[in-house]
């Protein structure tokens, strides 16, 4: 059940969208910008999963904050069901748009009970009585599969996975149309990891959700996602459905990030995936290709000239290998 | 046979709680030969980086570490006093941990840090230890080594720091590195990298590495010898190949179960899971850890488990081979 129709209205969209912050280097430094987002465009159909992953500092984050109203983008547009956020207040959006962070630690009051974090939406968006949250509260703790009593307990008493599922909690409870998943299992266990992706999975098919799912573990990613964008320094260098990402990777970045992925097999050995180690400093990105001080098939055309990107039934590509027009363009049909 | 490197029998770890004695690790025993890695892996909570504290001589005064054996090349570690510890430590088994962020000393350069240890334990000179922390760095695939030496380590990146702490375990050419989740704060690309350096590494400098991660992918990728933890039990042990080919304990079988592999695991298909959570190991710890979650469970499991297995490759079940072979017919 991962295809989905080509032609529907997004449910979400990005339109050139960019964040630029200025930031002091030094007490007395002069601000310098840094382009955490740069000119990205996506969109997100009803009932799909779009799997964005890139390392730690590319921008993921950012955007995820864009999505959620939590940050206004310096340039460009984000639509919701062809309306832009802008001009919906912080409260609408919020009813269609929720998010389930990272570290089930930090993101859950530890002086709230079960019930009070959990009912806090519908309290602020003054749905209903308190018989009737708890009822609802009652409902959403079955289908994220923790028990009615928790509800008089605190987080400290949880167990991490526990944790996550009330945070799944509470992003539900509204009935939003798409959630961000901000790296949702990376503090969890590996059992318990599994656990929450399958209902993670369950949700989606019952609620018919939309995820936006932010990981850097691709294996996770490859499962749940129907789609993939690739990120580097605040750019979509890839993006094309999970079976053609993973499958023939275009971009020598996304090729890099397929091999670094630890498989448990036996005998393999690691991977030498032959990237420059170093990832750029985001105020001071490299010239032409942003990739290119990393990349094995870096020309000095690359140095100098930036890709343009290249949309094809593939899905998009940003490198000059794959630009018709360019001088390094390889005549690969794949 | 080569007499190994570091030889542990029955380490038992207890941690006086509020209400009794947690018994975080329970009568663990492994070898290690030089130029050897084991990994030890196991989820959180499950004892791995207090074994490796344990080691070390690094635990805290009021939790009791007791062994019938804790050889390391000759020396008792059990009956070893603080200042033979100090000697050993530094110099002939380093440890590299978690968090390059918070176990470098902001206050202090690299180069002063990487020399430390040195300076310490070796009659060397400043200008020595210096051209050896410069030496280092560049082995561990740092550029401009010897500008890093005056800088902070809020001037470098989490690899890079990563980086440092290697180089820093490795100034005075240790017999045994004991990495805890060496990785799990980078990047995939970047942790490809510092996995291939250290692997790289020890084999080059014949080094023991006790590797502790929970992370599977990375046990099969660099382990000679995998020990896998359950709730302060090693509850299946031996030659990677062995242990990934032929799963034998329950508990590992149902881990490698819940992760998914690209190109084998069908996409959105459900995941294995193990259900329930993992005991409490306060008071009384009785029979096996794992019988409140396996599927096999049964009265028996309540009492004394026998270990079984040869030729290196062993498990603690009551069942003939942890019901593999069951499992794999009803597959």
């Amino acid at each position: 059940m991962t295809g989905h129709p080509p032609k529907k209205p997004p449910i979400l969209e990005l339109r050139n969208v960019g964040k630029t912050y200025q930031v002091k280097q030094g007490l007395f430094g002069k601000a310098r910008p840094l382009t955490a987002v740069n000119d990205v465009s996506l969109s997100l159909s009803r009932g799909e999963v779009l799997g964005l992953v890139g390392e730690s500092g590319c921008g993921k984050s950012t955007l995820a904050k864009i999505l959620l109203g939590l940050e206004a983008p310096t340039t460009g547009q984000v639509l919701v069901d062809g309306q832009e956020i802008g001009d919906q207040d912080r409260l609408s959006l919020a009813r269609r748009i929720q998010p389930i962070f990272q570290d089930p630690y930090s993101s859950l009051n530890p002086r709230k009970s079960i019930f009070d974090i959990v009912s806090l939406p519908l309290r602020v968006h003054g749905i209903g009585d308190r018989t009737q949250w708890e009822k609802q509260v009652r409902e959403i703790l079955d289908i994220v599969g923790l028990p009615a009593r928790v509800m008089n307990t605190y987080p400290s008493q949880m167990s991490g996975g526990q944790r996550q599922r009330v945070a799944i909690a509470r992003a539900l409870i509204m009935k939003p149309e798409i959630v961000i998943c901000d790296e949702p299992t990376s503090a969890l266990d590996v059992s318990v990891q599994s656990q929450i992706l399958n209902l993670l999975g369950e949700l989606r098919r019952e609620f018919g959700l939309t995820y936006l799912f932010i990981s850097h573990d691709l294996a996770v990613v490859e499962h749940l996602a129907s789609r993939v964008a690739v990120m580097y320094l605040g750019r979509i260098v890839e993006e094309a459905d999970v079976a053609g990402l993973f499958d023939h990777a275009r971009h020598p970045y996304t090729q890099a990030l397929l091999q670094s992925v630890l498989t448990p097999e036996p005998g393999l050995g690691v991977p030498d995936t032959q990237l420059g180690m170093a990832y750029p400093n985001p105020i001071d990105p490299p010239s032409g290709c942003r990739f290119h001080p990393r990349c094995p098939l870096a020309t000095d055309h690359c140095k100098s000239h930036a890709p343009r990107p290249i949309r094809t039934e593939q899905g998009l590509v940003e490198c000059h290998l794959y630009d018709p027009e360019s001088q390094m363009y390889k005549n690969e049909a794949a | 046979m080569e007499k190994p490197l570091l030889s542990v029998r029955n380490l038992t770890i207890d941690i006086p709680v509020g209400g009794g004695t947690l018994h975080a690790v329970r009568g663990i025993d492994f070898d290690l030969n030089r130029g050897e890695t084991l990994c030890i892996v196991g989820e959180s909570g499950s004892g791995k980086s207090l074994t490796s504290l344990a080691v070390m001589g690094l635990l805290s005064k009021t939790i009791r570490r007791t062994a019938d054996r804790m050889d390391f090349d000759g020396t008792d570690l059990t009956r070893a006093t603080p200042r033979t510890m100090r000697a050993l430590r530094g110099a002939r088994m380093a440890m590299i941990f978690q968090e390059p962020m918070t176990s470098l000393n902001p206050a202090y350069t690299i180069g002063d840090q990487l020399t430390e240890a040195l300076l310490l334990h070796k009659p060397v000179g400043r200008e020595a230890a210096r051209a050896r922390a410069i030496e280092l760095l560049e082995k561990v695939g740092i550029t401009a080594a010897e500008s890093r030496l005056s800088q902070y380590p809020h001037q470098l990146s989490g690899g890079l720091r990563q980086r440092v702490m290697i180089a820093m375990a490795l100034m005075c050419e240790p017999e045994l590195i004991i990495a805890d989740e060496p990785t799990t704060a980078l990047d995939v690309t970047i942790q490809a990298q510092i996995l291939r350096l250290l692997y790289d590494l020890g084999r080059e400098m014949n080094m023991a590495m006790i590797l502790i991660t929970h992370d599977l992918g990375v046990v099969a990728r660099v382990a000679d010898k995998v020990a896998v933890m359950y709730a302060g039990e090693l509850v299946e042990t031996g030659p990677a190949a062995e242990v990934f080919n032929m799963p034998s304990h329950p508990y590992t079988r149902g881990l490698l179960r819940c992760i998914p592999l690209p190109g084998k695991t069908e996409r959105g298909s459900k995941l294995g899971t193990i259900p329930g959570i993992v005991p409490s190991l306060v008071g009384d710890v009785q029979g096996c850890a794992f019988r409140t979650r396996c599927s096999y469970a049964e009265a028996a499991c309540h009492g004394d488990i026998p270990r079984q297995g040869s030729g290196g490759h062993a498990f603690r079940c009551i069942h003939e081979d942890g019901n593999r072979h069951f499992e794999e017919a009803i597959a």
